[in-house]
């Protein structure tokens, strides 16, 4: 089962396995969510969500729905 | 020679602006859309170069409004702004996505520099760069180090400009931009690219960094808030009770010059149009430098800090159901002290529809002026009680009237969400920049920038709307008003009046007679079904300059001495106030519909004009001074037939 980004727990590293198609996937991509990315799911504000993650040492924050259209692999959980 | 500066946001593009221009900064605007066009000039050896701050985007192709103009601007050969080469502003922290925008521009085949800011931030990092290898992946920009905020680089991006190079080779072509798929592809081989290229430019010592550490507090779902409420307060309580001692000054001021022209020139038309149309109506521009200042003061800290973008995280959820940014709290907060520096503050939310509905429902919370008004009707018909025990009724009836308009901005936030159609969905997508200290010169230049765009745009409306007002109040048809003027001298003769009573009678009677009071007259009619009538009428036209003016027309309509806001004479005379028929003109019915009436309505010129000035049309104020009036007429309409 695939999850998507907006599951992930706070804390855990994920691999952008997909996004998937829609209007936001290539402004996704501009900001650095891209296939085989490594990203950290960094923390959430309240009522979990938006979320905010760390791509490659810069900090993007993203709402839920947002979050739903990128596809991860777990890598580590904490 | 013309050079478009461009960026990703929070790469210090504007300390790169502030830096090279100083002061010589003109705003103007790109033509069709709601974007300041910052225009600076530097000379280097004799050459002028103009430079052109584009708005900070991701990407080349544009994802909002504001975007829009960096893509026209460097891709259409006709605009005014297409320039003769390019300067980006690249942050050397964050390479890897800010040279996506970079290799964009760099294909355009314009003569381009690269500006590797923010260098103290990447050796923070632990990030070190080659920028010989850089120059291998460009060979044909001109590549210079600096760092903004330390006032570093100045001279070299000077020697940059006049070694730039003119270029032989273009690779890709630009796209169009809703060529989504191609855009995606294009995006993929450039990251590609750039990774590649960037493995031999990047070193990195690994370091047990402490990232964003202030998040912990600063978002946190408890302190988050509280800290959030803290700011909000200290930023009103500074442009509510503080700025009140400026603006008295500000008032006393222009009265003392006004009188003293008044003395000085000989009387006349032209004497009265100085010191009762122009001296005043300058002054009503200048009142509200204090505010505008103050509020810029704090917000540009809060942007420069990067504190802004926490606020916007945590308050997403909470406003996103109102069509409202969580940066929209900062100007609706701003808005109960005056909705002017409050409007002029929705720029920071750079989501065009967020904006706009922020700037429509900003007038809707009650501001200060408003408190003169409130407070002489409360006065009139609300009874001083106490209810529950322990609560002040003519204090809760305040309250009341604040709540009333907070929640219809709500209201009316949700309405506008549903009407306005954008073409671009709204995202979030936000970066959430490294905390660093504010820099003084770029706040002290936002303060001074946005008081002379207030001063000049909006200020000649509100000058020219105040004249007219002038003049209406002060001219009658004919000698309508010269002949009614000596009858009341007559009567105050026989009923053997003083000076000042004399001249209380005199001042109301030429009100009266005047075109302002013939109008009110004339919309009686109308505005009887709400419980007004025409004295209330006239006083309604005089206060569309600004709603404090209504209880100084009160007192001159009601021939009275205006010493004040709470003046005890002008209470008695209004409670006294009958119609014809013998029932009070000032009913509980009749006063609470006039509160509900200023409530709603948009008795503000100078709130228009900015709205005018921050929307670049007519049509958004006059639909909010539609939308606002009919509002107010409704409400005092139901308040009114409730009550009596």
């Amino acid at each position: 089962m695939t999850k998507t980004l907006s599951d992930i727990t706070n804390g855990s590293k994920v691999m952008v396995s997909e996004i998937s198609q829609s209007k936001l996937r290539v402004k996704l991509m501009e900001m650095g969510v891209i296939k085989g990315r490594i990203l950290t799911v960094l923390y959430r504000a309240p009522f979990g969500d938006p979320m905010a993650i760390d791509i490659d040492g810069y900090v993007l924050s993203l709402r839920k729905d947002e979050a739903c259209l990128v596809d991860v692999e777990l890598m580590t959980e904490l | 020679m013309r050079i478009a500066l461009v960026g990703n946001p929070n790469t210090g593009k504007s300390s790169i602006f502030n830096l090279l221009t100083g002061l010589r900064q003109n705003v103007g605007n790109f033509p069709g859309v709601t974007v300041d066009k910052k225009v600076g000039k530097l000379k280097v050896l004799g050459q002028m170069y103009e430079l052109i701050d584009l708005p900070g985007t991701y990407s080349i192709y544009p994802r909002s409004r504001d975007e829009q103009v960096v893509y026209d601007s460097l891709s259409n050969l006709d605009s005014s702004e297409y320039p003769d080469a390019v300067m980006v502003v690249v942050d050397a922290s964050n390479l890897e996505r800010n040279l996506l925008l970079f290799s964009q521009v760099y294909d355009l085949g314009f003569p381009t520099m690269m500006v590797l800011n923010m260098t103290d931030i990447a050796d923070r990092q632990g990030k070190k760069h080659n920028i010989e290898q850089l120059q291998f992946m460009y060979p044909e920009a001109i590549i210079v180090e600096a760092n903004a905020r330390a006032g570093l680089g100045k001279e070299r991006i000077k020697n940059g400009l006049s070694n730039l190079i003119s270029r032989t080779t273009t690779s890709r072509k630009l796209l169009s931009v809703d060529d989504f798929s191609n855009q995606e592809a294009e995006t993929l081989e450039r990251f590609e690219e750039i990774r590649q290229g960037l493995e031999k430019v990047v070193s990195k010592e690994e370091r047990s960094e402490v990232k964003n550490k202030w998040d912990k507090i600063l978002v946190h779902p408890f302190f988050g808030y509280v800290i959030f409420g803290f700011v909000l307060v200290v930023i009103f309580q500074f442009i509510y009770a503080f700025a009140s001692i400026p603006m008295d000054l500000i008032d006393g001021a222009f009265a003392m010059w006004s009188n003293w022209m008044s003395n000085a020139m000989p009387p006349g038309v032209f004497t009265d149009l100085i010191t009762q149309g122009i001296i005043p109506g300058v002054g009503g521009i200048v009142i509200f430098i204090p505010q505008i200042a103050l509020l810029f003061f704090f917000i540009t800290i809060l942007e420069e800090t990067g504190y802004l973008s926490r606020v916007v995280f945590i308050m997403d959820r909470l406003m996103r159901p109102f069509g409202l940014n969580g940066k929209s709290v900062v100007p609706l907060m701003s808005s109960v002290a005056c909705a002017i520096p409050g409007v002029m503050s929705a720029r920071t939310i750079s989501d065009w529809k967020e904006r706009l509905i922020t700037i429509m429902v900003a007038p809707l919370m009650s501001c200060s002026a408003r408190i003169p008004v409130f407070t002489l009707l409360i006065a009139i018909v609300i009874p001083e009680e106490t209810v529950f025990g322990f609560m002040n009724l003519q204090g809760l009836v305040l309250f009341a009237l604040y709540l009333l308009g907070a929640v219809f901005a709500l209201l009316v936030a949700i309405l506008l969400k549903a009407i306005i159609k954008t073409k671009k969905q709204g995202f979030l997508l936000l970066e959430m920049p490294e905390y660093k200290a504010p820099r003084w010169k770029n706040v002290g230049l936002t303060v001074f920038e946005k008081v002379r765009v207030f001063v000049w745009d909006a200020g000649k409306i509100i000058l020219a709307i105040s004249i007219v007002l002038w003049a209406l109040a002060s001219y009658g048809p004919g000698t309508r008003i010269e002949t009614s003027i000596n009858n009341a001298k007559q009567e105050a003769v026989e009923m053997q009046l003083s000076k000042d009573e004399t001249d209380q009678l005199v001042a109301s009677t030429r009100l009266e007679n005047s075109y302002i009071g013939i109008m009110g007259k004339t919309i009686e009619p109308v505005i009887k079904p709400i419980g007004f009538d025409w004295k209330i009428g006239v006083a309604l036209i005089t206060s569309f300059a600004a709603r404090e003016v209504f209880v100084g027309s009160m007192a001159t309509i009601y021939a009275v001495a205006d010493d004040g806001t709470t003046s005890s004479s002008l209470i008695d005379k209004m409670r006294q106030e009958k119609h014809p028929d013998g029932t009070a003109v000032y009913s509980l019915a009749a006063g609470a519909s006039l509160m509900v009436f200023y409530v709603f309505a948009m008795m503000c010129m100078a709130t228009l004009a900015v709205v005018k000035r921050e929307t670049k049309s007519w049509k958004w104020p006059l639909i909010q001074l539609g939308y606002m009036g009919v509002l107010a007429y409704l409400g005092a309409w139901i308040t009114f037939n409730l009550l009596s």
